[in-house]
């Protein structure tokens, strides 16, 4: 499952536009709590959240998560925005909240560690 | 302390209150560490112990300063700050405690999972603090003897 295949049948809103969606999702992490998300997520793991402050940017970068996904229609600060696209992780968004976005991801396939 | 033998040492200030820049500096060390040809588990985890130290730093005290030296079985991070110290280690150490305050948790900080974290992911963790002072932390990660025989 790659990031494209996600976007498009949960018709998830890409922010970080320039930043390729080809990378592959292994599995998935959802949390809010920054220690906890880099104590727990995994390598190639789709994060899930409503922080949407520049800092999830590192947090994705030095996890080398597959990508950031918000939740309830939020977006990116501006400065996220900026880091993302230095950084080149994708910034995706949902109108969903965290349990239905999960719960769908979990039909996908998409299953945590 | 690696000295003579180490293959690579650098310094990083950290800014307390810095926000702007949390991460920045276990993302370069990170890098160094990737460059240097570790394993990338190891690298994993001198990533995630680095981070919440800087972190820590960030939130806590007014500055402070992280030392990366790596040698050929070791990794090791030294981490200093001139800062309030940490009144009870032990106490600071349980999974869950922080004093983080409510605008460092509105955004995610402030778990109380930092400690713990970099206890995990480490070696050896020591911790040195003194009231009024400042925090002096040591992280060792073993390298399993890369790049030797
Ligand atoms: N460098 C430091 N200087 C002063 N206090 C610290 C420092 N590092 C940690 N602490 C104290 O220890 C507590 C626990 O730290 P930690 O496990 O990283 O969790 P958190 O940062 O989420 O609170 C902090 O809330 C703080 O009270
Ligand atoms: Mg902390």
């Amino acid at each position: 499952m790659t990031l494209t295949d996600l976007a498009t049948r949960l018709e998830l809103k890409v922010f970080t536009a320039g930043i390729p969606l080809d990378r592959p999702v292994l599995g998935g992490y959802a949390s809010d709590l920054l220690s906890d998300v880099i104590g727990h997520a995994r390598k190639d793991d789709l994060w899930v959240t409503m922080q949407v402050h520049p800092n999830i940017v590192a947090v994705a970068v030095l996890k080398e998560l597959a990508g950031i996904v918000l939740v309830n229609g939020r977006e990116p600060a501006p400065e996220t925005f900026a880091q993302a696209e230095r950084e080149k992780v994708p910034v995706l968004g949902t109108r969903l909240g965290t349990f239905e976005l999960v719960g769908r991801l979990y039909a996908m396939g998409v299953k945590g560690g | 302390m690696p000295t003579a033998e180490s293959v690579y040492r650098q310094e990083f200030p950290v800014k307390g209150g810095d926000f702007a820049k949390a991460g920045a500096v276990a993302c370069r060390i990170k890098e160094l560490l990737k460059d240097l040809g570790l394993d990338t588990a190891i690298v994993r985890r001198a990533a995630i112990a680095a981070y919440e130290a800087e972190m820590n730093v960030i939130m806590y005290a007014r500055e402070g300063r992280m030392d990366l030296a790596v040698s050929a079985q070791e990794v090791h991070i030294t981490v200093d700050d001139q800062g309030p110290g940490i009144a009870d280690v032990e106490l600071a150490m349980t999974e869950g405690f922080s004093t983080a305050t409510p605008e460092m948790r509105e955004l995610g900080f402030g778990a109380g999972m930092g400690l713990p974290n970099i206890k995990r992911n480490s070696d050896v963790f020591y911790i040195d603090s003194r009231t009024g002072h400042g925090t002096r932390l040591k992280i060792i990660i073993r390298t399993n003897g890369h790049g030797t025989t």
